[in-house]
């Protein structure tokens, strides 16, 4: 292993040769993005508040896992690697993942749990509606078919954080204190580094400045039907991007990981 | 079966008579599109394309793959039959078991040189099943998907009939349901609750 950490952009396995192209940078945080989440809805299946739910979070885990997939498969092109979607997802540690800190966070309560989806899914839906219109073919094709599992995702997600929101003293306070907790994960959302600026300029990538009022809009329409208020923008957290998570990330890892690194190759 | 039926607006590069059925082709049959370099009979490419339309998928068993709307044409490259099909859902685990099915249907009909690539634009629609896969649908007790998936807005309401007794007097209990296409109604006219496939 190198002596120091690489970006998330190196290749799997730590033993990078080449700089990562900025593409792959890119691809690979948006599988990334997808992969956690997916992950972390995936725990609620068999715990969540009722049946419907139980059902409703696994489907949208089973969206964005397929989503990653088709994002890490195409980074493993890039890279040059046919195993590239296994080795990406199961052997690259915490400091090489470029996810947002927000998809990582634990999924804590119910409230916590959709708030999270909002924010979310309230980003990625008109994102992945811009980046249907990417110069990148494949980019443009993957994001034709997320941008359809997400309007669900969204409204699904719209609909509960309202439920909630307007509920009962006991749902309102907990969907209070989950706009309050996950509102400093929100600004890494937006954050775009040198690499991914240039591909926004080769019309690749989605300016992401360019979401932020149709972002603000959509949670603003849901917040008030909720009878919630956006937060202020406050200071905000950062780091994902380039590898420095939460400690959550890790044990995340370890439980999805755990099996393929035990059992190296393993197929069934 | 009847004679079978392709979805208006679906084009195919083997659309004739007789296709997903995998019924016999009459006398005089339609001019392929693609015909083998070999000629005689019925070519590789008609044989490889009846043999994937015919598979079922395997959640849905009264869906064929030509029903559902994901068989994207057979084509043939170099040596190779290429049998190209779209997922409906991205994380669907069906498909998987549908590029295998087809790939078992490919070597049984003997076409040893033909495989399947799946194939991300046009993005599946549900506008993409045929009206004889809808009515299918119904016949099995899930609501079709209502039309035009694509213009649909975020925030809209959906009317769906009951597949039971047609009213529809629904009401949504889930937009998920046991499997990534379907959610959850409940008819209030009958009292029944049925799958309904979402639309996308």
């Amino acid at each position: 292993m190198a002596a120091s950490p690489a970006s998330p952009g190196a290749h799997a396995g730590g033993n990078a040769t080449a700089a990562p192209t900025p593409l792959f940078t890119y691809v690979l945080a948006l599988a990334d993005d997808a992969l956690v989440l997916g992950h972390r809805l995936s725990e609620w299946s068999g715990k969540a508040p009722m049946l419907e739910e139980d059902i409703a979070l696994s489907n949208l885990a089973l969206d964005l896992i397929g989503q990653a997939r088709l994002y890490y498969t195409y980074a493993g092109e890039i890279e040059g690697r046919a195993s590239g979607e296994d080795a990406l997802a199961y052997l690259r540690d915490e400091r090489l993942y470029g996810n947002v800190l927000l998809v990582e966070q634990p999924n804590g309560d119910f409230a916590l749990t959709l708030m999270r989806q909002l924010l979310y899914a309230a980003f990625m839906h008109p994102y992945l509606q811009a980046l249907q219109r990417s110069s990148d073919t494949r980019l443009a094709e993957i994001a034709a078919k997320a941008v359809k599992e997400m309007a669900y995702h969204l409204r699904h997600a719209s609909e509960w954080v309202i439920r909630l929101g307007d509920g009962t003293e006991e749902s309102r306070a907990r969907a209070v204190a989950a706009l309050d907790e996950l509102w400093t994960y929100t600004g890494e959302l937006f954050e775009m580094d040198a690499g991914e600026r240039d591909l926004v300029r080769k019309g690749i990538a989605v300016d992401r400045e360019t979401i932020r009022p149709i972002w603000q809009a959509t949670l603003d329409r849901v917040l008030r039907q909720a009878t919630l208020a956006r937060p202020a923008d406050r200071w905000m957290q950062t780091g994902g991007r380039k590898g420095r998570h939460s400690e959550h990330l890790g044990h995340l890892l370890a439980e999805m990981q755990v099996l393929h690194r035990a059992h190296p190759g393993a197929t069934w | 079966m009847g004679t079978a039926r392709q979805a208006a607006g679906v084009p195919s590069p083997l659309v004739g008579e007789g296709q997903g059925g995998g019924e016999p082709r009459r006398a005089g049959s339609p001019p392929t599109l693609n015909p083998s370099p070999q000629g005689g009979g019925e070519s590789d490419l008609e044989r490889a394309h009846s043999a994937a339309a015919a598979v079922v998928d395997p959640e849905i068993p009264v869906l064929t793959l030509a029903d559902l709307g994901v068989l994207r044409g057979v084509e043939r490259r170099g040596d190779a039959i290429i049998v190209k099909l779209t997922p409906t859902y991205t994380g669907c685990p069906a498909t998987l078991a549908i590029q295998l099915a087809v790939e078992a249907a490919l070597a049984e009909a003997g076409l040893t040189a033909a495989r399947v690539d799946i194939v991300l634009a046009p993005a599946w629609s549900t506008d993409d099943i045929t009206e004889d896969g809808r009515r299918k649908l119904r016949d099995y007790g899930i609501a079709p998907p209502a039309r035009g998936a694509a213009a649909r807005s975020l925030f809209a309401e959906e009317t769906v009939a009951c597949p039971k007794c047609g009213s529809t007097d629904t009401s949504r209990i889930s937009e998920f349901g046991s499997t990534a296409c379907k959610a959850l109604w409940r008819c209030e006219a009958c009292a029944e609750p049925f799958d309904y496939f979402k639309c996308l």
